[in-house]
């Protein structure tokens, strides 16, 4: 039985619990009231607000925030069903304004401009349960030790292109097998590589300071943490996650999803469920788009359906991108 | 003895485990529903918490819908949490989402407020005892109608049941104490 005490109120269980009520679903991006009574209609699981589509902020550039709140007030007031919100990574003041509105769940996401160069938020502060993205095993941890609810892949956002994503699930997967080879010793040394982001400011305090890094205690690196609480947590989660041979938590596909076969893939490889951006309202039909989404999501061994369903349908236009211009990097 | 767990969408695997918990005591075996032919052969179906507009919508639109009521009506006993108790009501005032009428409850969604005002609370349920009930974004039962409460929260019933219908507000699939399936299991055996 779960130790209710040890969960600090029971916090952790309701945010982990809410992400659970999302599993087998579709989350759908979207820019006003508008959209999201489409995404409603379709059947969406939640809707996600933002100020623009990635494939949007990808072509005009510029600083991407958080939705204005009159939008998420709309879109709060227009649908039933949840409402999450993306928000700046590191940015804790547009974190507890999304909070205080009333939003569900909150995206840290890379598809906005981060805010902070160093540091995620301190999930664990919030109420309200939030979702991050993880390109790798390691990504993932450290997300979860921050008191992540939910992990999704990052993907590549806005290019309608499924690649990134079917990377980000394979680099996970890979990662999470290989836990089950490893004898204590070596899980130990992955977790001291794990934690080492938590120092980097301190390393260039270090630099600055003395012209070469590693002069400096790593007291205080991560919200009052020391080097050796963030390892020690971190190698608590990484013996979860050996013993549940997946992450502790629900797992999404994101970044690029932008056909009813790609949502099937993406369950097919295992995942709980798929976050669609551009691929909806930058689609010619969105209602007919997102219908087939949530269909194929929910049927995804249902081939003979899916053939059907994606008959006609034109999906957005699709971008290759270089290196340079990833927004999974961030 | 098959014990359906609707695998549509919502915490569907929570449920599954909870009935293969119970296997070597009451001999009963989850099936994942996913489809109308999955609903043959079965003692007793869960509905999970989940969208109730998501479930809603490919219930109709697969047959199911119709199968569960029919199926409800002869006698299967079926238990709805959160989501699924919305779906076996007799009226949630939202016309997204059509109760099947098993149970003679109005319910009302989101009746708490949002995520942040979701809740665990100790009730004491007849029949069953204290359980730690984990309530997210809940609905709350406006009226029992002619079913039995078993157990409230400031006066609202949030767990009832009405012969074969078992219906509750909140997650016991969560915790990881079994009662509930075990009753549940129980209203089966009868």
């Amino acid at each position: 039985m779960l130790d209710l005490k040890n969960m600090k109120f029971g916090d952790e269980l309701l945010k982990r619990g809410f992400a659970k009520m999302t599993k087998g679903g579709v989350v759908m991006d979207v820019t006003n009231a508008e959209q999201a009574k489409i995404a409603e209609k379709a059947g969406a699981v939640s809707v996600m607000a933002l100020e623009r589509v990635p494939s949007d902020i990808r072509a005009q550039g510029g600083v991407a925030r958080m939705s204005d709140p009159l939008k998420v007030k709309e879109i709060l007031d227009a649908v039933s069903i949840p409402v999450m919100a993306k928000v700046r990574i590191g940015h804790l003041s547009e974190a507890s304004i999304l909070e205080s509105l009333g939003v569900d769940m909150l995206d840290e996401s890379e598809v906005l401009t981060p805010a902070d160069p160093f540091y995620h938020i301190n999930k664990k502060l919030y109420k309200v349960p939030v979702v991050c993205g993880a390109r790798t095993f390691p990504e993932a941890v450290r997300r979860i030790f921050e008191g992540a609810a939910m992990i999704r892949t990052k993907g590549e956002a806005g290019t309608g292109n499924i690649i990134e994503a079917v990377r980000h699930i394979r680099t996970v997967t890979d990662g999470i097998y290989i836990l089950n080879s490893l004898t204590n010793d070596e899980l130990f040394k992955i977790t001291e590589n794990i934690s080492k982001s938590y120092v980097t400011l301190r390393e260039l305090t270090s630099e600055d300071l003395y012209g070469e890094s590693g002069k400096m205690p790593y007291n205080n690196v991560y919200y009052g943490m020391d080097f050796r609480e963030i390892s020690n947590e971190i190698f608590k989660v990484i013996k979860e996650i050996k013993r549940l041979k997946r992450l502790p938590l629900v797992n999404f596909a994101a970044g690029g999803i932008a056909t009813p076969a790609d949502a099937a893939l993406m369950m097919k490889m295992g995942m709980d469920g798929v976050f669609v951006g551009s691929g909806i309202f930058k689609s010619q039909d969105p209602q007919k788009m997102a219908n087939a989404i949530v269909d194929a999501t929910e049927n995804f061994e249902d081939y003979k359906l899916l053939g059907d369903i994606s008959s006609g349908l034109e999906g957005m236009h699709g971008l290759d991108i270089s290196e340079i211009e990833k927004l999974q990097n961030r | 003895m098959k014990i359906g767990v609707l695998n549509i969408q919502g915490d569907v695997s929570e449920h599954f485990q909870m009935i293969m918990h119970l296997h070597k005591k009451y001999n009963v075996d989850p099936v994942n529903v996913k489809t109308i032919e999955n609903l043959h052969g079965l003692s007793g179906l869960i509905i999970p918490g989940g969208e109730s507009t998501v479930i809603y919508k490919i219930l109709k639109k697969s047959g199911m819908y119709e199968k569960i009521y029919e199926m409800a009506v002869s006698g299967m006993p079926v238990m709805g949490t959160c989501a699924g108790a919305i779906l076996i009501s007799r009226d949630t005032g939202d016309n997204r989402v059509n109760g099947m009428n098993l149970i003679d409850i109005t319910i009302k969604r989101n009746a708490y407020g949002r995520q942040i005002n979701s809740f665990i609370q100790s009730i004491n349920i007849e029949d069953i005892g204290n359980f730690n009930a984990v309530f997210i974004r809940a609905p709350g039962i406006e009226s029992p109608g002619n079913s039995m409460i078993m157990a409230t929260v400031n006066g609202s019933p949030v767990i009832v049941r009405e012969n074969n219908i078992l219906a509750m507000t909140f997650h016991p699939e969560l915790t990881g104490d079994n009662r509930i399936h075990e009753y549940f299991v129980s209203m089966i055996d009868n």
